[in-house]
């Protein structure tokens, strides 16, 4: 089948048969249902099997996640990606931006259902637990300008790295480049090390009050995505040291710096929403004291 | 199984949407035998099938997770694989002049996701649900606290929950493969305004998937941890809030409706011309009525919510943004009328669909008026009526304009003709069993006869009779529908590549039937105004 397009006369790319996305399918399955059976302490056969399921699952969609970008990798490598095919990975990029955009205003529609709307009076069983306040009574609530603003200056400060990487790789200095990315890469460790210690230390729990829910869920999602973007920065700091990514064709590295952007901008409305304006007049953790 | 072939991919969908059609079919026949007549007749037996519980308690739950699981396959698993799946992988790029979709291999994990969602989706109905009963039973709605542990405590809602987020995986992902195919890869002189109608139905449809499913993730995540982690996101007694979960829900559901049926609205714009032989009547028209209700759709979604407690003016609202939906599809009713104005009519099996589908949606739409009015709708709401208005968009209106592209696009996916007598007797027996099955519960509905029960008073027998003879003659549809299929493939009538004639003029019809693996190895130039 490969040789039935031996030339045509497009520049598209038609790719070969690929056996990641039934494979990958097959494991995103054993995902699901190990995560239903571990989260149910369900048994086969007498065996809690759960947690064994769900490792294989995880495990399998990585692999294949990796070995999948690894195929595209080789053939960004091996001059497959002309110039219209990277217009069309730009496209699919910032499609799937906008979609990740638009599950993080699922977390902020939550957030802003409960904390506007704290003191709704068809609520009454919402308004006997909050108080009518937001946060709801009795809340104790991180200071937004102690470790939350040094998380924020962190992450514009990995902004402007990953920037300089850019720059650098656009006039051919690799060692800025490889600089940049490094630093772009500590910075987003340093983040979700700050943001680990934050959550350890919380004076609010996890369940069984809104605002842990919305604050954690919200909070958590982007952490989950500060650590993907880092990943793949990870992967673009060991491509650029493999000699990969040149001035004028550089569309994993790009996109990198697009997801990194993204999760930066997600970061400001968190913080400027949900730790600034959310805490507004409540009581400061350790202040009571 | 490994293809990148879009070709290869869109038969796939299609054959997937039909074996997940006939299994969701059967349901919605199990469920009509047994409101034949009132009391409870055959779910105990379904049950004890299923389930290994033959109580009426059971049978009752039975029922719930039948009308659950009719709608979830018929949505997702049907008009969904069949329209943007099935007819969208085969004929956008052929439409457009491209010889494949953007991210072939994208396209391939987009549909073999769909098997693993419907396997979930079956496995729920044979794991504890509700304490003692198998499966979810809360409605395709999901609404808490249905569906939190209050109401399903088992692990079949999980299912539920994780069948949707991979079905959602896979649509938004060829959704994105959509977009940029239909921006990147068309055919020099392809410009946007003359794409075929269908091509750009598609376009509008893959918007509203990318925008709206992800919201539809956050609300199935927050159910999940507040099931399984203790959060309190629709929990009230930790200051959550059940109705944001149907805020959600529908900021999804709203424009997944329209999901279902523009894709319907671009097939029937490409059989109206084709078989009057004109070009669609106010082209421009017609591709604006579509992003507008694509526009329009995401800001509607609480009219399917107005009894749950919202104030007045923003019931009033609703209600105004809600029929301004009106306009735009009154545009591409007139435009359809008005193409067919005039021109050189022949009635070919699609096109007998297609009026048919003109018609049904028509009456599904002005119930829709009638159901847009918040006064109105506290009588209606959760009814009969309501079950008719969608069934009639829906059940009628989707699935008439996907048997009217099944039957245009045939010939050219296989290569053989159908037989237009064994065409048109599907056509009138699916025709006359629908309006039989949904006409007479508008009455049932008007007459307060609630939605999600196995069972109703003896007042309500007569229609609801009348209703299930109507399915039994659906059923005789439906086999006449796969007799046809299976006749075409056996006397291979060669279709020629256009069997249509001048009418058929997008590009489509310029190959040979079936077209050759890869086409286009020379990109079409496209010049002159065609649509």
């Amino acid at each position: 089948m490969a040789d039935a397009h031996a030339r045509p006369h497009h520049d598209y790319h038609l790719v070969n048969p690929s056996p990641w996305p039934l494979v990958g399918s097959i494991f995103a399955f054993l995902l699901a249902v190990g995560l239903i059976m571990s989260m149910h302490g369900m048994a086969i056969g007498g065996l809690k099997a759960g947690p064994a399921v769900l490792g294989i699952g995880l495990a399998g969609v990585l692999y294949v996640m990796a070995a999948w970008w690894y195929d595209v990798i080789h053939e960004a490598e091996t001059g497959d990606h002309t110039r219209i095919v990277q217009i069309s990975h730009r496209y699919g990029m910032i499609l799937f931006i906008a979609s990740e955009v638009m599950f993080f205003v699922a977390w902020f529609w939550a957030f802003f259902d409960a904390s506007l709307f704290s003191n709704e009076s068809i609520q009454a069983a919402r308004v006997a637990f909050t108080g009518g306040l937001w946060p709801p009574k009795g809340t104790e609530v991180l200071n937004p300008f102690n470790l939350p603003l040094l998380n924020t200056l962190i992450l514009l400060t990995s902004g402007t790295t990953v920037t300089w990487a850019h720059h650098a790789l656009l006039k051919g200095d690799r060692a800025g480049l490889k600089t940049g990315l490094t630093l772009t890469i500590l910075l987003g460790m340093i983040f979700t090390c700050v943001q680990a210690w934050e959550y350890a230390h919380a004076p609010f729990a996890f369940g069984n009050s809104i605002y842990g829910a919305t604050f954690f869920m919200a909070t958590g999602f982007h952490g989950f995505h500060v650590i993907i973007g880092t990943i793949f920065l990870i992967v673009c700091l060991v491509r650029s040291y493999a000699g990969q990514f040149t001035p004028q064709q550089h569309l994993g590295f790009e996109f990198a710096a697009w997801y990194w952007h993204f999760v930066d901008v997600v970061w400001l409305f968190l913080f400027s929403c949900i730790y600034v304006w959310g805490s507004w007049g409540a009581t400061i953790e350790g202040a009571a004291h | 199984m490994f293809s990148t072939n879009h070709k290869d991919i869109g038969t796939l969908y299609l054959i997937f949407a039909l074996i997940a059609g006939l299994i969701g079919s059967a349901m919605s026949g199990a469920m009509r035998l047994e409101l034949m007549f009132p009391g409870i007749q055959i779910f105990p037996t379904i049950s004890a099938v299923l389930a290994g519980d033959g109580s009426i308690d059971a049978a009752k739950n039975m029922y719930n997770v039948f009308t659950t699981a009719h709608g979830v396959i018929m949505i997702f698993f049907l008009v969904m694989p069949a329209m943007i799946g099935g007819f969208g992988n085969w004929f956008v790029p052929l439409m457009i002049g491209a010889p494949d979709m953007a991210f072939p291999r994208m396209n391939n994990i987009s549909f073999w996701l769909l098997p693993v969602s419907i396997l979930l989706l079956v496995l729920s109905m044979f794991v504890e649900g509700s304490p003692g009963m198998h499966g979810f039973g809360g409605g395709w709605v999901l609404y808490p606290p249905f569906s939190s542990v209050a109401g399903t405590p088992g692990p079949a809602m999980d299912f539920v929950i994780l069948s949707l987020h991979i079905a959602g995986a896979s649509s938004i992902l060829g959704a994105i493969n959509f977009i940029t195919t239909i921006f990147n890869m068309r055919a020099p002189g392809m410009t946007l305004h003359r794409m075929p109608l269908f091509v750009w139905s598609i376009l509008v449809t893959a918007f509203l998937l990318v925008l709206a499913l992800p919201v539809l993730a956050g609300a199935l995540t927050m159910l999940l941890t507040d099931r399984n982690f203790h959060t309190t996101f629709f929990d009230p007694a930790g200051g959550g809030d059940p109705i944001l979960f149907q805020h959600l829900f529908w900021f999804f559901g709203h424009p997944e409706v329209y999901i279902l049926i523009l894709p319907g609205f671009g097939i029937v714009s490409q059989i109206i011309s084709t078989f009057s032989r004109k070009p669609v009547f106010g082209y421009l028209g017609m591709v604006y009525a579509m992003v507008a209700i694509g526009a329009v759709g995401f800001v509607v979604w609480a009219h399917h919510m107005y009894t749950v407690g919202l104030s007045l003016n923003t019931q009033r609202y609703f209600v105004f943004a809600t029929m301004v939906i009106a306009v735009p599809t009154g545009v591409k009713i007139f435009s359809w009328i008005a193409t067919m104005w005039g021109g050189s009519i022949s009635l070919r099996t699609p096109m007998i669909w297609a009026i048919g589908f003109i018609f049904l949606f028509t009456v599904g739409g002005v119930t829709g008026v009638v159901l847009a009015n918040a006064g109105a709708d506290r009588a209606l709401h959760e009814t009969y009526y309501v079950v008719a208005h969608f069934h009639y968009t829906m059940s009628l209106g989707a699935v008439f304009t996907v048997f009217a592209g099944f039957y245009y696009w045939f010939p050219k996916i296989t290569g053989y003709m159908y037989d237009e007598k064994w065409g048109n007797r599907h056509f009138w027996l699916l025709f006359i069993g629908v309006n039989l099955i949904f006409f007479p519960q508008h009455f049932l509905g008007l007459a307060g006869m609630p939605r999600r029960y196995i069972d109703y008073p003896d007042a309500y027998f007569l229609w609801n009779f009348v209703s299930t003879i109507g399915a039994l003659v659906s059923l005789a549809a439906t086999v006449v529908f796969v007799y046809t299929v299976y006749e075409a493939f056996q006397v291979k009538r060669i279709a020629g590549a256009n069997p249509w004639g001048p009418g058929a003029d997008t590009l489509e019809w310029t190959l040979p039937s079936p077209p050759p693996f890869h086409q286009y190895e020379t990109l079409p130039q496209i010049t002159g105004a065609e649509h």
